[in-house]
């Protein structure tokens, strides 16, 4: 099965369509989605500011990261569960929007900033943990968390508007590509 | 008495720019989302180190004035820009219950923010109860929460 087959069949689903068609569920849903914003991307972007020397300067760059990360991680949490069931609720249109497919990749790249910041300049953390301002490698990670959390925010909001969806047509060739349209030859 | 002023936003030239425009929107709306994510970080931390469940190696006042200069840059972002929306769409936001709880709550919110939680915030560890502490954290929680809410929930009505 496709991955378009696979949303078709999960539009289908009871639950999918219940949801969708939810008076209030859907919204409180898509507002702790939003509420689960300040918690993820306000607390890692702390953690952004203290890699990069703009907050916390004088605490120790693992303390920051140890007190914040139960709390990042409750946001993530609930991030993920908030927005599937948003996904759940919408699947072919949010799978053929280019601002999700764009926020995906984009998640995808923060993952990775946080996976080679670990696995690097965070393993001699020692050496660094009380600088004001940390090396080179630590404010770049710091950098590109934040830029990166930033077009997911302007690419999340994104997705409620239309104006590249498959069912307006003509679109460029591109978007239509990009988005996966299937668009039937005139 | 208000409907006149709110009509009168609509059609100033920002208000006319903003709503002629496809992009203009929803990149404003992004901004003010943007904001509150700042927002929502610098005042939850303070907020859960007052009620004790975060950064207790650290004292309030540290963490309240590390703090401080993100919660005003990430409010006034979030003013110009929530004000931007609002211009473009005020007499929506006149008939909308939810516009009216979030501006209340927001007026309510920023003068207990520079009132009762700054007192808290900047006394000497030891000076304020425990219990007050906890008590402003979880009131300041419960307004932010509330104009996150009401803000969301503008586009829904």
């Amino acid at each position: 099965m496709s991955l378009l087959g696979f949303c078709q069949w999960l539009a289908e689903t009871h639950w999918s369509v219940a949801l969708h068609e939810s008076l209030w569920v859907y919204p409180l849903v898509e507002s702790t989605h939003v509420w689960a914003l300040a918690l993820f991307f306000g607390f890692a972007m702390i953690l952004d500011l203290r890699l990069l020397g703009l907050a916390l300067s004088q605490v120790p760059v693992s303390e920051v990261a140890k007190k914040l990360l139960p709390w990042t991680t409750a946001g993530f949490i609930l991030m993920i569960v908030t927005g599937g069931l948003l996904f759940y609720a919408i699947p072919v249109r949010t799978y053929q929007s280019i601002f999700f497919r764009v926020k995906v990749l984009m998640l995808i790249l923060a993952g990775i900033n946080v996976w080679v910041f670990h696995s690097t300049i965070w393993r001699r953390v020692a050496e660094w943990d009380r600088d004001p301002v940390t090396p080179r490698s630590a404010r770049f990670a710091g950098a590109a968390s934040l830029v990166l959390w930033v077009c997911i925010i302007f690419a999340g909001r994104m997705i409620a508007y239309n104006w590249f969806d498959c069912d307006r047509q003509p679109q460029p060739e591109i978007v239509n590509w990009a988005a996966g349209c299937v668009v039937e030859p005139e | 008495m208000l409907l006149p002023l709110f009509e009168w936003f609509e059609l100033t030239t920002v208000g006319e720019i903003i709503r002629s425009s496809v992009w203009l929107f929803p990149f404003i709306e992004a901004f003010h989302l943007v904001a509150f994510g700042v927002l929502g970080g610098a005042v939850l931390l303070v907020d859960l180190r007052l009620i004790g469940l975060a950064f207790r190696s650290q004292p309030v006042a540290r963490v309240a004035q590390e703090m401080k200069p993100w919660l005003q840059r990430s409010l006034a972002v979030a003013v110009v820009s929530g004000s931007l929306l609002f211009v473009s769409e005020s007499v929506k936001c006149y008939y909308s219950e939810a516009f009216w709880i979030k501006i209340t709550g927001l007026f309510v919110a920023l003068i207990f923010t520079a009132t009762i939680r700054r007192k808290v915030t900047m006394a000497e560890a030891g000076n304020i109860g425990p219990i007050w502490n906890r008590l402003v954290g979880v009131v300041s929680i419960g307004l932010w929460a509330t104009v996150a809410w009401g803000g969301r929930w503008i586009g829904f009505s």
